[in-house]
């Protein structure tokens, strides 16, 4: 068993010219919205006319390979673990996870349920959470522009600590991958 | 300085492009009622798209990308800017339609060298659009071939010179509608983006890009916009006397076809096609038979 490795974000930060390019980055960022949860439905005021997240160059993209925030917006089964985990890894870094909604902070109201995870960054780094059952749009753009002056600062470094401790990260979705697992045969060939 | 001219007009059509893009974005907002992005956002997207990680899947995308903005700026190199060519042509306009097509072959080798099926059926619907929307601007191309002996864009744009009146938009108006509906389909938006359609096939051709390809993609749409409406100001507008001009009459045509993109819904792609060849398509046959006789 690995531990968690321990550094300062200071250590682990963007340099100064990369801060550059964060800053492009920051005024930029497209989102890919997990939408198993009941979240993606404060997603369409946030974009429309009455809040409209584009003003800030936020907006949404159809694939992980075009998109710098992956949003999950709302509870994590243990089934759909593995279809955000493998999201994740397809998209191209620099990266962001935002968690949307009390769920993937802590289960929210299925925290004792057999069916869901409660804690989403056992599994994959998250940078900002936005609290709510459900949050609202207001809450939604704040929450954003937060992780825009982190990403601007350089500060958004998820995707380094993921990688730096990729073991403890996949000692522990492989812990809940093997619960999803057939009960009867095809055990890892299956999709 | 022929390499030097021809430099600066890739980089120009590139930003003149782009420009037009975020303006687009803007006019769309507007017309939603929204704020909408800065007009420079697509300048960040490019800048963003670059500084980040990019997934190749083989050479073949890699090349693909490259050909793709070769072909289009190479066709960009014959379109007359308010009778300025980077070097000296004729501007014929069968060159030119002969060098777009290019731009979308690399790109379509590109993404295929994917694999992913969403790109091939976006490959798929945008070379059937390409088919619908080829087959009027010949008929419309025959006919300034039949009416002014000529198939130079820098004659035909100097036939027009000396008031709207000369201007062949005035003189053929039915050519010039059609020649709009094809605009609007060659430049894939609204009702004629089979071809992207975020929703069902995930954004087509465009499925796999990451990073820079995805900055490849975006400056070949801006280059592709700057031909494309600098055909039609050259063929039906008169060109234009300044480069001012010329350029403020690509972005008229523009925001008018993105004015469309915001209040249309999509067409399937069997129904784009028969839309272009029947009302476009016929349009033009009536243009050119009113020319002939």
């Amino acid at each position: 068993m690995s531990e968690m490795l321990t550094v300062s974000r200071q250590d682990i930060m963007d340099g100064r010219y990369e801060r550059v390019l964060d800053w492009f980055r920051s005024r930029s960022m497209w989102m890919l919205y997990y939408c198993t949860g009941c979240g993606a439905i404060e997603l369409p005021p946030t974009m429309t006319s009455r809040f409209d997240m584009e003003r800030f160059g936020i907006g949404p993209m159809a694939t992980p390979r075009q998109a710098d925030i992956l949003l999950i917006t709302g509870y994590i089964s243990v089934k759909t673990l593995k279809r955000v985990v493998r999201t994740y890894d397809q998209m191209p870094e620099p990266k962001w996870v935002v968690g949307f909604g009390s769920c993937p902070i802590n289960g929210g109201i299925y925290w004792n349920s057999y069916a869901t995870i409660n804690h989403l960054e056992k599994y994959i780094p998250i940078d900002l959470s936005i609290a709510g059952c459900m949050p609202r749009p207001q809450a939604v753009l704040s929450g954003l522009t937060r992780l825009m002056e982190q990403v601007k600062k350089g500060e958004a470094v998820g995707y380094k600590k993921y990688k730096m401790n990729y073991d403890w990260y996949k000692k522990n979705q492989d812990e809940v991958l093997y619960r999803t697992e057939p009960v009867l045969g095809g055990s890892h060939e299956a999709e | 300085m022929v390499v030097l001219t021809s430099l600066f007009l890739a980089f120009s059509a590139m930003v003149v492009g782009l420009l037009f893009m975020g303006i687009g974005r803007k006019v769309t907002a507007r017309l939603q009622r929204r704020y909408g992005p800065p007009f420079w956002q697509s300048y960040i997207d490019v800048i963003k798209c670059f500084s980040r990680n990019s997934i190749s899947h083989s050479y073949i995308q890699d090349l693909g990308s490259m050909m793709g903005l070769a072909g289009l700026i190479a066709a960009a190199m014959f379109v007359p800017i308010a009778g300025w060519l980077p070097f000296p042509s004729a501007s014929p306009i069968i060159v030119i339609l002969y060098l777009m097509p290019i731009g979308y072959l690399g790109m379509a080798m590109g993404v295929s060298a994917s694999g992913n099926p969403l790109a091939a059926i976006g490959i798929g619907r945008a070379l059937t659009l390409m088919l619908g929307y080829e087959v009027p601007y010949a008929i419309l191309l025959l006919t300034f071939i039949a009416s002014s002996n000529t198939s130079s864009l820098a004659v035909l744009s100097d036939l027009q010179t000396g008031g709207i009146g000369n201007w062949f938009a005035v003189k053929m108006p039915i050519g010039f509608i059609a020649s709009i509906i094809c605009l609007q389909a060659m430049l894939a938006e609204k009702p004629f983006d089979t071809m992207i359609a975020p929703a069902e096939i995930a954004s087509g051709p465009m499925v796999e890009l990451s990073g820079k390809f995805l900055g490849m993609a975006f400056l070949q749409h801006a280059v592709a916009i700057f031909i494309e409406t600098g055909l039609i100001v050259n063929m039906y507008l008169g060109g234009g006397a300044t480069v001012l001009s010329f350029v403020f009459k690509q972005f008229l045509l523009y925001t008018f076809a993105m004015a469309v993109n915001g209040i249309y819904g999509r067409y399937r792609v069997e129904q784009a096609v028969k839309f272009l060849w029947i009302f476009a398509g016929s349009l033009a046959v009536i243009q050119l038979l009113i020319n002939i006789f």
